[in-house]
């Protein structure tokens, strides 16, 4: 017998929607001097942000946004049910360690980019299914941390590829609730992981279009909807020639959602700034989501959109040893109430 | 590309369609930057060289007073973190020269001084310093056998 | 005149590995070419190609990192001249060891002195 709130494979739906009662953002420099700068809380313009290391400066981004978000939800810490979190660091020790500091029950994810989707899904079901009241999610990357993570040292001399993109500098977080206004979670989708024989590293948007498409087909499948019924679909960071793939790869498919069809890698820089491809990066889906793409829900200008995070799960030593990279792609429906 | 199809040939169409979409390197502008910035880093080998033979240093020496002072003006650059924007100029240019390898030492060092001297800054030293010794010397090393014994 | 070909010389070593790294997969990434320049100057030094171009192009030669390879390889063959098997060991440090020991050297100050921007 299939589960009561499952649609097809691979779609939940919530019977209480789950609302969206706060956000928070913060990003860098760079971020901050792209299209959507003016749509964050704050722009950091330290890469240390006043810390020893940048992955210090990272932690204190990703506390500085939970905090935010849960004060401007009215609510404190001992209010939280759940906090769920993740980012791009080995052993996500970001998300680890400032769970350390906020002392709220915690799920530590990894879904790399796709993160911040993945745990608006599952803090969404936790909501839905009564496991919880208000559910705290956040992620965080940085430019800094994850170059010389996943690519070469930040001053180490190599020229990137043109497909190459830009790790985000940031950090989001949503407080989630049972009840409160804002715009709602309606459904979300769970993607698998998809490998389609990408292998280079520099080149993630590649690696997870076909992911992307998959879960975009997938999810109008399970809930019998047309492209139309969405204003917009949005990806997390699939880049310029990633959007270009996935939307080839949703033709294929039989789905045309050219003219309503974005992704946050895109929106977030200009194509003056040297990004080429575009962003990448937990924090790319997290503070566009979080920022711009809420902030139009709210003012009503977008009333539902299909918004996904997309993770190429790949690892310094899997590339080193050959493998190809694995992608994957979560969504949820987010609707102005 | 239709889904039940056998996964290898989806990832034959696949690749089909990325070659399709991702922009090639524009070769010829990489290629002429390469070649401007090698070539000055180059000319100031030569002119090293000159003045330190100038200063009565034989050629041999005036040789390795010059590659000592590239790779002072590498890591200077570096840990002033104008070698990483020369360098997204000029790609190969700025790579080969031993100017390039002095930068390759430095960058990854000085990222990782935050675990600490032994581990962070010494061992990183020779993230790829350690690969291009390790090549030139066992090649060298073979050279010098060969010569001993064949010539 | 010697600047010229110093500067054409240099130059045409960094075309060959821009098209390397251009031309090839991804998996060529800097440190390969790198160490495939310092092994093929070897090589080619082995060989008594690489000498010629030194005398010719001066700089050009040396600088680039074919020039490393080249002074490792001619100091193990001249340690082996002079000294026999043991020469092969020690004669490429040798030769090669001011240019080593000032990166070692200023590599290991300037991460102490400066802080990566990012």
């Amino acid at each position: 017998m299939p589960a009561a709130k499952k649609n097809g494979q691979q779609t939940v739906w919530f019977q209480n929607p789950p609302v969206i009662v706060a956000t928070a953002t913060i990003v860098g420099a760079k971020e901050g001097q792209g299209p959507l700068g003016h749509t964050f809380d704050k722009v950091v313009e330290d890469g240390y942000y006043g810390e020893k290391t940048w992955e210090r400066g990272e932690r204190r981004m990703l506390a500085e946004v939970m905090q935010t978000a849960v004060s401007r939800a009215n609510l404190q810490p001992q209010n939280i049910d759940f906090l769920l979190a993740g980012d791009l660091l080995n052993q996500i020790i970001s998300a680890n360690f400032t769970a350390r500091d906020l002392g709220i029950p915690f799920i530590g994810l990894y879904g790399a980019c796709s993160t911040m989707y993945e745990s608006m899904a599952l803090g969404a079901m936790l909501i839905d299914g009564g496991y919880a009241e208000n559910v705290l999610v956040g992620v965080s990357s940085h430019n800094s941390t994850a170059e010389r993570q996943y690519r070469y040292p930040t001053e180490q001399g190599v020229q990137r590829p043109l497909h190459a993109q830009w790790t985000v500098t940031g950090a989001a977080a949503a407080v989630l609730s049972r009840q409160g206004t804002g715009p709602v979670i309606t459904h979300a989708t769970i993607g698998k992981v998809i490998d389609l024989g990408q292998g280079d590293p520099n080149d993630m948007g590649a690696a997870m279009a076909p992911a992307a498409a998959d879960t975009m087909a997938r999810h109008l499948a399970d809930t019998a909807r047309q492209p139309e019924y969405y204003d917009l679909f949005v990806t997390g960071d699939l880049g310029v020639y990633g959007r270009e793939l996935a939307l080839q790869l949703m033709r294929q498919k039989g789905y045309d959602i050219s003219t309503r069809f974005n992704d946050c890698g895109v929106m977030i820089f200009s194509p003056e700034q040297d990004a080429h491809a575009g962003g990448s990066g937990c924090a790319c889906s997290g503070v566009v989501t979080c920022g711009y793409l809420l902030q139009e829900v709210r003012a009503g200008r977008l009333k539902r959109f299909f918004g996904l995070g997309t993770g190429a799960l790949l690892s310094p030593v899997s590339t080193m040893q050959g493998e190809t990279v694995p992608g994957i792609a979560h969504g949820v429906v987010i609707e102005g109430r | 590309m239709k889904d039940d199809q056998p996964l290898e040939i989806q990832k034959k169409q696949y690749k089909q369609m990325v070659d399709g979409v991702r922009p090639r390197p524009a070769l010829a502008r990489n290629v002429f930057r390469a070649f401007v910035v090698g070539g000055l880093i180059a000319l100031i080998g030569q002119f090293l060289i000159n003045f330190y033979q100038g200063r009565g240093l034989p050629l041999t020496e005036a040789g390795a007073a010059a590659s000592a002072t590239l790779v002072f003006l590498a890591a200077l650059l570096t840990g002033l973190g104008i070698y990483d924007e020369i360098a997204r100029f000029a790609g190969a240019g700025s790579i080969v020269p031993i100017t390039g390898f002095a930068n390759s030492m430095v960058a990854p060092a000085m990222e990782y001084r935050g675990e600490g001297l032994v581990l962070g800054v010494g061992a990183r030293l020779f993230t790829i310093a350690g690969p291009v010794l390790v090549f030139g010397i066992v090649t060298a090393w073979a050279a010098a056998l060969l010569y001993y014994f064949f010539r | 005149m010697l600047f010229l070909k110093a500067f054409i010389v240099g130059g045409l070593f960094c075309v060959v590995a821009q098209l390397l790294m251009d031309l090839t997969s991804y998996k060529v990434t800097p440190a390969h070419v790198l160490v495939g320049f310092v092994t093929g100057g070897a090589v080619l030094s082995a060989v008594g190609l690489y000498q010629p171009l030194v005398n010719w192009a001066g700089a050009g030669a040396t600088v680039p990192l074919t020039g490393f390879g080249h002074l490792l390889a001619q100091g193990a063959i001249g340690g082996v001249q002079q000294k026999g098997v043991l020469g092969a060991f020690s004669g490429g440090l040798a030769a090669a060891s001011a240019g080593i020991a000032a990166a070692v050297v200023f590599g290991y100050l300037a991460a102490l002195a400066f802080r990566p921007k990012g």
